[in-house]
This record gives C-alpha cells, structure tokens and sequence, in this order.
C-alpha cells in the first residue's frame, strides 16, 4: 500500500526513448524543474518558511520563479514568464500550496514542487477508484487544510452513487491509507499532502478549469507502451478493461523493403540531378517579393480608407468587389502575368487589350485549359475535344502558335484525352503571352492611364501614409526611389 | 560441384529443373521440396544475394543522402537573417482581437475562409460545422456531422459548399443553402474516403476538386461529382497531418506534412513526389505555402516553425525561442510574406519576422491550446481556433 516519492525507483524521469509530442514537451518541462531546483547553478530559494505557529516546509514564492525564469529563459516580458510558469503549473509540475487552481502568480504566494512520481510523464490516467479513495481518506483526517472543497464534496457524493456496492472496499483502501500516512513525519506528512492533493488538482481539476491531460486524438495512437501506463495511485487494480479506451493497438511498423529502399535511391538521384539556387539568391528574392508587396500588406500598411475589422466599415471591401480598380489594385498587375491573371479584373483588361490587338486566341486557349482542369471528370473528354477543334485542329477558327514539338506530343495525348492533356502547350503559351503581348499590356495606353488615372490622389495618400510609416519605421534601404521621390514632389 | 556426396532420399525429377537427378530434401519457409544439389546450391546462393543487396542499398541510400547534403551544403552561402540585416526592422504591433466567435460546445479543430473575406467555416470536436459571418459574428449555416472530432474543413472557391470529415475517414462535401426549410444534411455528398482519419482537406482552384490527406499516410485528390478518386500520392511513413496547395495560377503542386517529420512537396498531376525536407525533430502539425510559391513555412511539435525554400531546396530559416515549449500547432503568413503567425498549444500565438528570424509579437486571449490559424484571402485579419472553444479574429 505504500506510495509516494519514497519509492521512485526509476520511475521519476521521461522515457528518452520515447519521442511522442507529450514526451517531449515533459522533457523539456523536468529539464527546467532540474534546473531550477538546482542550487549549484542559481536556482530558486526553497525554503522552509515560519507561519504562526507552524512551519511550511519546502516552499519558494511565486516571484522567486517568475524571476527566474525571466533570467535563465531570455525572457524580457513577466506577463510571458507569469504565463510559462503557469502552464508548467497546469501541467502538474508545481502548485500553489494553498489552492486547487494551478497557476502562477508573481507575488509572495508560496509553491511547491511536484515529487517525481506523480509527474505527468509517468503517463498517469488514474482510475475513478483511487480518487474515491482519496476523497474517502481526506474525510477521515481530522485536519483543517484537508478538508473537501465544495467540487471536491459534490464529486465524491456522485463517486458514492457510482460506487456503491463498492464502497465497503473503497472505505477500507481508504482507512488503511490514513493508517499508513500516520507512521509518517509530520513535515513529510503536509509535503506529501499537497503534492497528492495537487496531483488529483491536475487529474480531476477545478470545474471550470482545463484539463491538461485532454489529449489530441490524432496523436494517441502512438502511445508505445500501454503497459507503462499508470492507472492505480494506490495500488488498487480495477477489474474492468485493463487498456484505456484511448490507447488503440500500436500499428506494426512496415518494415522497408527492397523497393522502398531502391525508390528512395532513385529519388535522392533525382534531388542529387537538380539544379538549386544559392542561398543569397533565395534571401534576395524573398526580400524582393516582401518589399514587393509591403504597401499591400494590411498588417504592415493600413488598407485605404481602413482595415473592415477595425473600422467596422466596409468600404475596403465594397471598392475591392467594383469593377474600377484601384491604383493600388493595378499596380500590382505590373508585378506579374501571374498577377493579372489571378485578379478578374486584371484578366478582363487584358483579354480586352489582346482582342483590340487581333491576338486573342493565346489567352483565349490558356483561359480554356484552366477551366478544363477544374471541370467534373465527367465533362473533361468532350471539353477537350472542343479545344482542339477550336484551337489546334488543322483550320482551327482560333488557331494558336504552337512549336512542332509541343504540337506533335498534344496530338499524341488526344488519343488518351484527360485534364494534363495540354499542359505541353499551355506552358508555352504562357511563355508565349508573358514575354509577347504582356509586356505590350503593360506599354499600352490602356494600362498606363489606369495606372495615372489615380495619380493624384496617390500624392495626397502619399503624404499621409509616409507620416504614418515615419512613426514606424524610418527610410527604406531597398528602393529609396519613392520615399525620395515623395519627398521631392512634396 | 558434381563431385559433392550427399544423403540421397530419393531419385527423380528435380522440383526446380525438372531434370532426374538425386534429389535432397529440403525446406523452404514451411514448405517441402525435392531439389537437385545444382539447384540447391543456387538456391542458397540467391538468398545470400537478396540479404546482401537489401543493406547495401540501404548503404548506397545513405552515401546518396551525405552526398546531398554537401551538395546543398556548398550553396548555403549565407543565413537568410545575415541578409535581411539591410531590412528595416518592423516597428511595434497593436493586434487585438477584433471578433470572438461563441457557439461550439466543444474545442474548434479547424477553420478556413470563404474567398469574400469575411465568411468562414470552423468544425469542432462535437462534431459541429458552422458558417460564419466573421463580420457580424452571425452563424449562417450549421451540420452536425455523424462522428465526432472533424478535424478537417474548408470552404470551396465559390463559396457555395464546404467540405469537412474527421474520425469518420471521409471527406463530404455539403452545398450551402439559404432555404431554411432544406436540411443542409440531406445534400451531403460523400466525395473521400480513406482508411484512416481525415486530418486535412482543401479544394483546389475549383468547386470540383478536393484534396485530402489522411492518418493512413496517403493524400488524395478527388473528382466532387463522381466521388472518383484522380490521383493518390503515397510516400509519407506515418499520417499525415495537414497540406497546402501552391498559390499561383498555374500552380500544379502542393506541400504535405506528417508524423513522420517529413514535409513532402507533390506534383498533381503525376503523384510523384518532387522534393522532400526532413529537420524537424517531430511531428508536422501544418504547413503553408509562402505567398510567391517559392517556399513554405511548417509548424512542429518541436516547438520551432521553419521556412524551407524550394529552390535552394533546404531549409532556410527556424523560427524558435528557448522560452517556446510547447508544441506549434497552426502557421499563416501574411499577404506579403514578411510576418508569419503561429499557434501553439501553449495558448498563445507568436508572430515573427520572416526575414530577420525574430519575434516581433507574443499574442494572449485563448483559454487553451490554439489548434488552428488562417489569415483572411485579403490579408486584412487573421482568425484563430482554440480548445477553448471560441475562434477569434
């Protein structure tokens, strides 16, 4: 019958064989307990604390911890340490010694460091049993900080409902438990104490409270050891199903085989084939694109005339759904033929343009494709037909330039007509279009004067907004053409 | 050979060669056979080869791997931070929650937003979907859906429909009606079905494709109407746990994370798999595309978020803290990629500078672990799912 830090054994620490996410989450957790419980190396205070006419042994206040973890974390901000202390809490690695309520508070209030046995990485799910015999026991102890909360009264009512054919047994657990914890030192008695009491805090907390030990079900079917896990507190078995219904069998691992592995050689040939990108490359076009869309970010630029969430106006959404664009709005189709294509608006102005140029049929044809490949399988054979009888058949009415090559592996998958079918030739469409008639779209009067048709407004936002970056951040390194260029028009 | 005496049992044609010889007896697996001594001989000799080939693959397999990783090595010239030191640092954020959404009686697993900005579709763990207006924090639609834990939602391009599954391996797709006497169960169609749980769901550019991913390891992509299945993509070790398509027009790949700490990058239209990142130390919880296409973020219960690029095919950059413990569960960038909001099962949400690598925000409100994060199609919020039952904007 006996429990508690006594007999740890090896039962303190994490598996460090075992790598599921909780596991390590604990490690990290036991290693932060190690530490600053550890006096050599700067840990907290713990101390034995005189209180009328008692003493409260091994105790360290609220404060001493947040400070600590401030320090030996690299926090700057208390209110993140209060919050980090407070999960560890929650968690069941420290508590307050006078409250359910696991967490921290940065103040003189007085914690206590959970024993080894009852941490949470024991892979603890105690039955209702043992907590009807804890509540049992509480009542049978004469002492006044043992007595039930209101929660705690009302759930051992219901376990007494739950449990009643069983209760004699239970009763008896119970007695034999006080008559154990009596043989015990009084100081040990109270450490003891609270640290059960905070054990049961985190297996059946506080109502309203959470409950850390919910479990996110994608990941408990990796539980290796059904058989590590802690069911009796005090060693009391259950007669019921020995396996939590939460714990489903473990998969058997596939073994690798032949394939696989002659697969995964082929693939690391192919990784090993393929040309990469310097590292420097990569930083400088990923700075590019952000600095890109810098203005349209409305995280980092306030949205003309307001971000809707904030302003509760949704005039910023009315002006995106209208069919005139926004100065803004075209700019951002010079970026990219990408760009103007993924913006309706973009893709109409364009088509309009290619047509008044007799050059239709290239984005006509692209246009097409990409409605095929989001048509119902059903309707993707006949879709297909159509498009080649449009566009590619010989005396097609919109016939499109297409190199010989391209052409003779198209005519090749209309035998087998599916979505891919024309992928070959829309790739060089798109080539086609992005360096032919795109680049002529952006030239074109057309695109010009919706782009200078807000012009002015622009230099009046420009003033406004360059204020309002000014208290963020100040210049830019990039391109300090347009901050220059406003402060030399203004 | 020939000149090898043995104990013959009997004589007559070989099991193997047919031909009649002495013949041994001999066991193979649990089998009996009668074979001649030449086809012994070879027997046991093949079985030698096969043990062989299989570890010196698995030798080859590994020089393979150094080899890459030098090769890669060589074009790791600079850390994207070193570079982004030119950059203005960002100045101080104000965020704050500007919408809680109340209604799920129980912790919301998923959300996604409708392309008009403003509505959104969020599935819980009873089983419960509903359609918001994020706006007016008005609930439009709602399915209680059979099994319990959906785990996967998403709002389809039209916004006429939305797809969501969970525990009950499917994925189904209900159209959204605003006639209240029809019963939105009613049109349900069953368009996925796997032999695991459904831990993600997408559709592509349009209404009639979805893109699913399972804890049975695989992602699929289904035809809506038929319920037909296009392409599977196998390769992952373990479930899969979220995916991302590529945002661009003509984009035709996306990106898978999993319990076997691997982020796999796919081709749609053949379901090989292009590229592979493997650095987390544990299961990849989500993954998102950055806004150029070029490269992508993960989210890991490692408590580190990453950004690996495509090009340089490596990973460029962590995002970590020693005082971040707990796992990530959710990530989303910002419409110009330089911020990247996480969730993290420490109920808190970080947002960091994706240049510079640091942490520009730490953002309390939740009452439990955050499991879901997207920002708006227009960048102009981001909404958040919890445990705790509420979502926020």
């Amino acid at each position: 019958m006996a429990q508690g830090p006594k007999d740890q054994g090896g039962v303190g620490t994490a598996d460090p064989d075992d790598d599921s996410p909780n596991m390590i989450v604990y490690r990290k957790i036991e290693d932060i307990i190690y530490r600053i419980q550890d006096d050599k190396t700067g840990g907290v205070p713990i101390r034995t604390v005189k209180s009328f006419l008692s003493k409260i042994p091994s105790v360290v206040t609220g404060a001493d911890i947040v400070q600590w973890l401030m320090k030996n974390l690299i926090i700057e901000d208390p209110a993140e340490a209060i919050h980090l202390g407070s999960l560890v809490a929650a968690q069941g690695y420290l508590f307050p010694i006078s409250d359910h309520v696991l967490t921290l508070k940065d103040d003189g209030t007085f914690y206590r460091f959970q024993a080894p046995y009852f941490w949470p990485s024991n892979c603890w799910e105690p039955e209702n049993t043992d907590y009807a015999i804890y509540l049992c026991k509480r009542t049978m102890q004469n002492k006044a900080r043992l007595e039930l909360a209101d929660y705690e009264a009302e759930n051992l009512a219901r376990l007494q409902r739950a449990f009643a054919r069983k209760w004699e047994f239970i009763f008896m657990q119970a007695e034999a438990q006080v008559k154990v914890d009596r043989k015990k030192d009084k100081t040990e008695r109270k450490i003891l104490d609270s640290q059960e009491r905070a054990f049961w805090d985190v297996h059946r907390p506080v109502p309203g409270c959470v409950n850390t030990t919910e479990m996110d079900i994608r990941k408990c079917r990796r539980m290796k050891n059904p058989q590590k896990v802690k069911k009796s507190v005090y060693g009391v078995t259950e007669d019921s199903q020995a396996q939590s219904p939460v714990h489903m069998p473990v998969q058997p691992q596939r073994k690798t085989t032949k394939e696989d592995v002659q697969k995964q050689i082929t693939f690391l040939n192919t990784q090993l084939d393929r040309h990469c990108m310097k590292m420097s490359k990569v930083a400088e076009s990923l700075m590019t694109y952000t600095e890109q869309f810098l203005d349209f970010d409305p995280f980092l630029t306030m949205p003309d005339p307001s971000n809707p969430w904030i302003s509760d106006d949704t005039t910023f959404w009315e002006l995106e759904a209208s069919k005139e664009p926004g100065q803004q709005r075209v700019k951002r189709w010079g970026f990219s033929l990408d760009e103007t294509l993924m913006d309706p608006v973009g893709r109409d102005q364009f088509l309009k343009f290619v047509e008044s140029e007799f050059s239709s049929e290239n984005l006509r044809f692209w246009l097409a494709v990409q409605d095929l490949k989001r048509r119902p399988l059903q309707a993707v054979s006949a879709r297909v037909q159509e498009i080649w009888q449009e566009f590619l058949a010989p005396g097609a009415p919109s016939a499109i330039n297409l190199d010989s090559h391209s052409y003779e592996r198209t005519s090749q998958n209309m035998k087998d007509p599916g979505r891919y079918s024309f992928e070959d030739a829309q790739e060089h469409i798109y080539k086609l279009m992005k360096s032919d008639s795109y680049a002529r779209f952006l030239r074109s009067s057309t695109y010009q004067e919706l782009l200078l048709a807000k012009k002015k407004l622009e230099n009046e936002q420009g003033r406004r907004t360059s204020l309002e970056k000014f208290t963020r951040s100040v210049g830019k390194s990039l391109t300090g053409k347009r901050l220059t260029g406003l402060m030399q028009s203004s | 050979m020939c000149d090898q005496t043995f104990l013959a049992i009997s004589f007559g044609p070989c099991d193997k060669c047919v031909k009649t010889k002495p013949l041994m007896n001999i066991y193979i697996k649990t089998d009996q056979f009668n074979y001649c001594s030449l086809c012994v001989e070879m027997m046991a000799n093949e079985g030698l080869r096969d043990n062989e080939t299989l570890s010196s693959l698995k030798n080859e397999s590994e020089t393979l791997k150094c080899k890459l990783e030098e090769e890669r090595a060589k074009l790791h010239d600079v850390e994207l931070h070193q570079v982004a030191d030119r950059v203005d640092a960002l100045g101080q954020f104000v965020m704050k929650t500007r919408r809680t959404l109340k209604g799920h009686g129980n912790k919301v697993l998923c959300m996604d937003w409708c392309k008009d900005k403003r509505r959104l579709v969020s599935s819980s763990q009873d089983g419960k979907v509903i359609v918001w207006d994020a706006f007016t924090t008005n609930k439009e639609h709602a399915v209680t859906m059979p099994c319990t834990w959906v785990m996967a939602c998403a709002y389809a391009p039209s916004g006429c429909a939305i797809a969501c599954g969970g525990l009950d391996n499917k994925c189904s797709v209900y159209p959204l009606t605003f006639d209240k006497n029809e019963n939105m169960a009613a049109k349900k169609k069953s368009v996925a079905m796997h032999t695991n749980y459904l831990s993600a769901c997408s559709f592509t550019n349009s209404d009639m494709q979805i893109l699913t991913a399972s804890g049975d390891g695989t992602c699929a992509l289904w035809d809506v109407e038929s319920g037909q299945l296009l392409q599977s993509f196998h390769g992952h070790a373990a479930d899969v746990l979220c995916l991302d398509l590529a945002p661009s027009e003509t984009g035709n790949t996306f990106v898978s994370g999993g319990c076997d700490k691997k982020a796999m990058v796919w081709d749609l239209r053949s379901g090989q798999c292009i590229q592979s990142f493997e650095t987390h130390d544990s299961d990849i919880n989500s993954v998102r595309y950055y806004p150029s296409g070029d490269a992508f973020a993960s989210a890991s219960d490692d408590a580190t978020c990453r950004l690996y690029d495509l090009r340089a095919d490596r990973e460029v950059a962590i995002y970590s803290k020693e005082s971040i413990i707990f796992g990530a569960s959710s990530v989303d960038f910002s419409l110009s990629g330089r911020l990247l909001f996480t969730g993290y099962n420490d109920y808190t949400i970080n947002v960091w500078d994706v240049l510079k690598g640091t942490r520009v925000s730490i953002l309390f409100g939740h009452e439990n672990r955050v499991s879901t994060l997207r920002v708006s199609p227009d960048g102009t919020a981001f909404c958040s799912g919890s445990w705790d039952h509420t979502l926020r904007v």
